[in-house]
């Protein structure tokens, strides 16, 4: 053995791995793979399958845009779309401002801090199809506790058909959807909340401003980019949504609650009409894709000013 | 901080706050009630004399016990267990790998795949779940675990990787460049040096793919059908409702046992939880 | 012990040209220092060396060999950095033994090596611990150390003082100059401070914007400075500036400012000859200067003005205005002047320095 270098020789895969491109490449083969097989091939087919005719055990031929412009003229369909954008932007701004207020509150130090903040996160862990279970029970018609709570405070007198009134029941959906998110919005917000030098607060003090400016000037320009990606994940996540509206109300009553999601299953799986399902699917897909190219210009310029 | 009066500090804190946590927490403080409770308590009408929502004078285990002997619950337990952690397994191997490689290395596309990877994930699985459910079935992994398991990555990798690449640029370069000129080759340093140091990221990155495994659903009721291949969130829903009925009973039962799980290990990585949660936010 | 050679040493990042055309050789036990401000290109070079940056073009050699495309691993180099680079989940004697490990030497050849360089730097105690555990003394110590083990051809170090505290680092200086007589191993040495640059180097390279400024003995680079750089950035407080005119009176030039009228000595006559009636540079050490007395020719003396006067205990700075210069002063502990006085100060003829005004080069 060399007493000054002990043995230098290594294989050839190593010698080869010492080159930054080839590790990275190889590194990086696993993961493209997995990508290309179940993300990039599936997205492919799926625009086939939304431009053909075909349904489970028929492959079918091209169809053009024929079934865009059937579901188009399918006010199903339509009401779908408008119910996903209003849930998306409804739940995303009472998410948002709770959210807030949650960080805001939990940004202090008080006895059992750390035990909260781990509950306050339960809505958030928990399977979302079980929670909502537990929700459609507190809503059913006949034995709602909600029910029974506006009863003994003498605000009604009938029961409420909280899931068979085509509105209220959009109104149940997008309150679950709420509750569920604000402690994700509440334990990010509060995470970027502590990066800020709590210095710049006092200067602000100093300086004159009351609370409610010294949020709106200091707190909040600096919680924008972490707010932005927040909001990024939370609305691609809730325009995508299925399991909720599937378990609560799937779609109904009278399909007055569906989403882009339940109703591409509704006819994609349950009716088995693969090339429409798949067309309905793929409507998200622009929406999507502006949402998201206008957050990441968003942030990029929040970054850099 | 709220300087003054104590009733001022009562009201702007601590209600707001007991409100949050009444309301965040309610529905799973339901789902015990409800588990515990003899069907006749639980089919009393809203406005019947004995309604008594907040306690039972009864408790009852039959709701448990028909859920583990008289459905498939075990089963489904177990396959859920199973993908979810080979899944995250998978996740967590090519997850960590290419977070390192973006991370780290200067190679040309780095930029463009690292972009790629962020893209997809924000590509979401309904969808692409109508076509997935073709190709399942023609490659003939439908209503197998294998079909989970092989998709579940799919989400999972992108996060993962997101969150390993903000954890590797928080470890000092220089810590790569002494163990190469200790003698280590470029993967060595990688493995010996910088893995180890990047457990807690690796944790954490873990604990939140095993949660999102167990939250996934679409997946996995399109592509498994036979009531033994289900998992929780799909058997609890669709085998527990016969017809239109609902049997509240076992299906409470249902949900609060197929929550134990995630949060049982939540609860002893609920640090690690966080960082993953609220790191993938602000890298 | 080893020879490095670099010739014609050239860096580019995208735009940047970090290190140009850059020659030097490094002798076998030699230790030399790679001194200049940040940006000069001192830390590039160090960093080609040890083979963390590509070369853009030019050549390496360590003891003859060719090492510009050998990875680090085989250069048998070691390398102290600026923040200890110490592996946090491994205790002290497992950074020191890791690269004998990544070696494959044997386990009892690892602990005696080990042991032995725990010895020479005092950190036997200290094996067992982590990293997270020790001062930054200690660390640095472990940082040396895990140098040591190697027995490498050469020895880099990146400023490895810098993080240290001023009275910690004047300790390490030294105990860095044992260290080195004691192993006799070349080595490249990389700071910002002059004051290191001087008491550490056999041989000293001051570098700016990626040029070799000069290359010589410390004594050199203070009593012969190449050009106005070298002369400003060696030797603290900094060498006094003035902008002079040379004139000549009587076949004899003299340099002459405001305020300020001094014969060229006349070692320096000849050279000066070709700058008659233009401006030259003149540099004059604050050690040069004290307090004329009657002796003092007054070809070699001027009048001032003392602005701030700084007791140092050893000796007093005087900050003087003479004309429309600023100069700084070492003068006697013992000298009682009061600011506003008007004081006479003499030079020493023996330590004058001139600088051509456009190029900056020592005439």
């Amino acid at each position: 053995m060399n007493a000054s270098t002990g043995v230098a020789t290594r294989g050839p895969i190593s010698r080869m791995l010492e080159r930054e491109d080839a590790l990275a490449f190889w590194l990086l083969v696993p993961t493209l793979v997995l990508l290309t097989l179940f993300i990039a091939y599936p997205f492919v087919v799926g625009v086939w399958l939304s431009l053909s005719n075909a349904t489970v055990g028929e492959p079918g031929g091209f169809v053009g845009l024929k079934n865009f412009a059937k579901i188009w003229n399918d006010s199903i369909f339509r009401t779908a779309a408008l119910n996903t954008f209003v849930y998306t932007g409804v739940t995303t701004v009472f998410k948002l401002a709770l959210g807030l207020w949650l960080a805001v509150l939990l940004n202090r130090h008080f006895k059992g801090k750390a035990w909260i903040r781990a509950f306050i996160l339960l809505p958030f862990i928990i399977p979302t199809v079980l929670s909502t279970l537990a929700w459609k029970w507190m809503f059913d018609p006949t034995f709602s506790v909600l029910n029974w709570l506006f009863w003994k405070l003498s605000i009604i007198n009938t029961r409420i058909g909280w899931l068979s009134d085509p509105d209220l029941a959009m109104g149940c959906v997008i309150a679950v959807n709420v509750w569920r998110g604000v402690p994700f919005y509440a334990i990010s917000l509060l995470a970027g909340l502590q990066t800020i030098n709590p210095d710049l607060h006092e200067a602000a003090a100093i300086d004159g401003a009351n609370r409610w400016q010294r949020f709106w000037h200091v707190t909040w320009p600096l919680l924008l980019p972490v707010t932005m990606v927040v909001v990024l994940f939370s609305v691609i996540q809730t325009f995508a949504d299925f399991q909720l509206v599937y378990v609560l109300t799937g779609g109904g009553p009278a399909n007055a609650t569906h989403l882009f999601a339940t109703y591409a299953y509704q006819i994609g799986i349950g009716t088995g009409l693969l090339s429409e399902g798949a067309a309905i699917s793929l409507a998200m897909f622009p929406a999507l894709l502006l949402v998201v190219i206008f957050q990441l210009w968003y942030i990029r310029r929040v970054e850099n000013r | 901080m709220i300087e003054g009066a104590k009733w001022r500090k009562w009201l702007w804190f601590y209600l707001p706050l007991a409100m949050f946590i009444l309301g965040l927490l309610f529905p799973f403080y339901w789902m015990v009630v409800t588990t515990l409770r003899p069907d006749g308590e639980l089919y009393r009408p809203w406005n019947h004399a004995q309604y008594a929502p907040f306690w039972t004078s009864d408790p009852t285990l039959d709701h448990v016990k028909n859920l583990i002997q008289e459905t498939l619950f075990g089963v489904w337990m177990w396959n859920t267990m199973l993908i979810a952690l080979v899944a995250t397994l998978i996740s967590l191997l090519c997850g960590v790998i290419a977070g390192y490689a973006l991370a780290r290395l200067r190679f040309r596309y780095a930029g463009l795949l690292g972009t790629g990877i962020f893209i997809t994930y924000l590509v979401p699985q309904t969808l692409l779940f109508i076509p997935l459910a073709e190709i399942i079935r023609n490659y003939r992994i439908g209503d197998t675990p294998w079909a989970l398991i092989l998709t579940y990555p799919t989400f999972l990798i992108p996060f993962c990787t997101w969150l390993m690449m903000g954890y590797f640029k928080t470890i000092p370069k220089e810590l790569e460049e002494c163990a190469r000129i200790d003698g280590a080759t470029r993967w060595q340093a990688m493995l010996y040096i910088i893995f180890p140091i990047a457990v807690p990221g690796i944790l954490s990155a873990g604990i939140f793919a095993f949660t999102l495994s167990w939250n996934e659903f679409i997946y996995a009721l399109v592509f498994l059908s036979s009531p033994e291949q289900k998992t929780v969130p799909v058997g609890v829903v669709s085998e527990l409702i016969r017809g239109d009925v609902f049997y509240w009973g076992p299906l409470m039962a249902g949900a609060l046992l197929g929550s134990i799980p995630v949060a049982f290990v939540y609860s002893f990585f609920v640090e690690h939880y966080v960082a993953g949660m609220t790191g993938s936010v602000k890298g | 012990m080893a020879r490095v050679l670099l010739t014609r040493l050239n860096k580019k990042y995208d735009e940047t040209h970090a290190v140009k055309d850059v020659n030097l050789e490094i002798r076998d036990r030699e230790f030399v220092v790679l001194v200049g401000p940040s940006g000069c290109g001192k830390t590039t070079t160090l960093r080609m060396v040890a083979g963390l940056e590509e070369i853009t073009s030019g050549e390496i050699r360590i003891d003859e060999r060719v090492v510009n495309d050998l990875p680090p691993m085989d250069r048998d180099i070691a390398m102290v950095f600026q923040n200890y680079a110490l592996y946090p989940h491994m205790s002290v004697y497992d950074n020191m033994a890791f690269g004998l490990k990544m070696r494959k030497f044997a386990r009892d050849e690892i602990e005696k090596r080990v042991r032995q360089a725990a010895d020479i730097l005092g950190i036997q105690a200290l094996l067992a611990r982590r990293p997270r555990q020790l001062s930054g003394g200690q660390r640095q110590r472990v940082a040396l150390g895990r140098a040591i083990v190697r027995h490498p051809r050469v020895f880099l170090f990146d400023e490895p003082l810098s993080n240290l505290d001023a009275k910690l680092r004047v300790q390490m200086r030294v105990e860095l100059k044992r260290l080195h007589h004691r192993l006799e191993t070349t080595a490249i040495y990389v700071t910002h401070d002059q004051v290191e640059a001087m008491t550490l180097g056999d041989r000293v390279v001051v570098m700016k914007d990626g040029l070799v400024q000069q290359v010589g003995e410390p004594l050199e680079l203070y009593g012969l400075p190449a050009n106005l750089f070298v002369a400003s950035f060696i030797g603290s407080p900094a060498m006094n500036f003035a902008e002079v005119a040379v004139a000549e009176s009587h076949g004899v030039l003299w340099a002459e400012a405001a305020g300020l009228r001094i014969r060229i000595p006349p070692k320096k006559q000849a050279a000066l000859a070709r700058y008659a009636g233009q401006r030259v540079t003149l540099g004059v050490r604050p050690e040069a200067l004290r307090v004329a007395t009657g002796a003092d020719a007054a070809d070699h003396a001027f009048d001032s003005t003392v602005e701030v006067v700084e007791p140092l205990g050893n000796e007093i700075l005087l900050d003087v205005r003479a004309g429309a210069n600023l100069i700084v002063a070492r003068v006697d502990p013992a000298t009682r002047v009061k600011v506003q006085e008007r004081v006479r100060l003499a030079l020493d003829p023996e330590r004058l320095h001139f600088f051509d005004a456009k190029t900056e080069a020592a005439i």
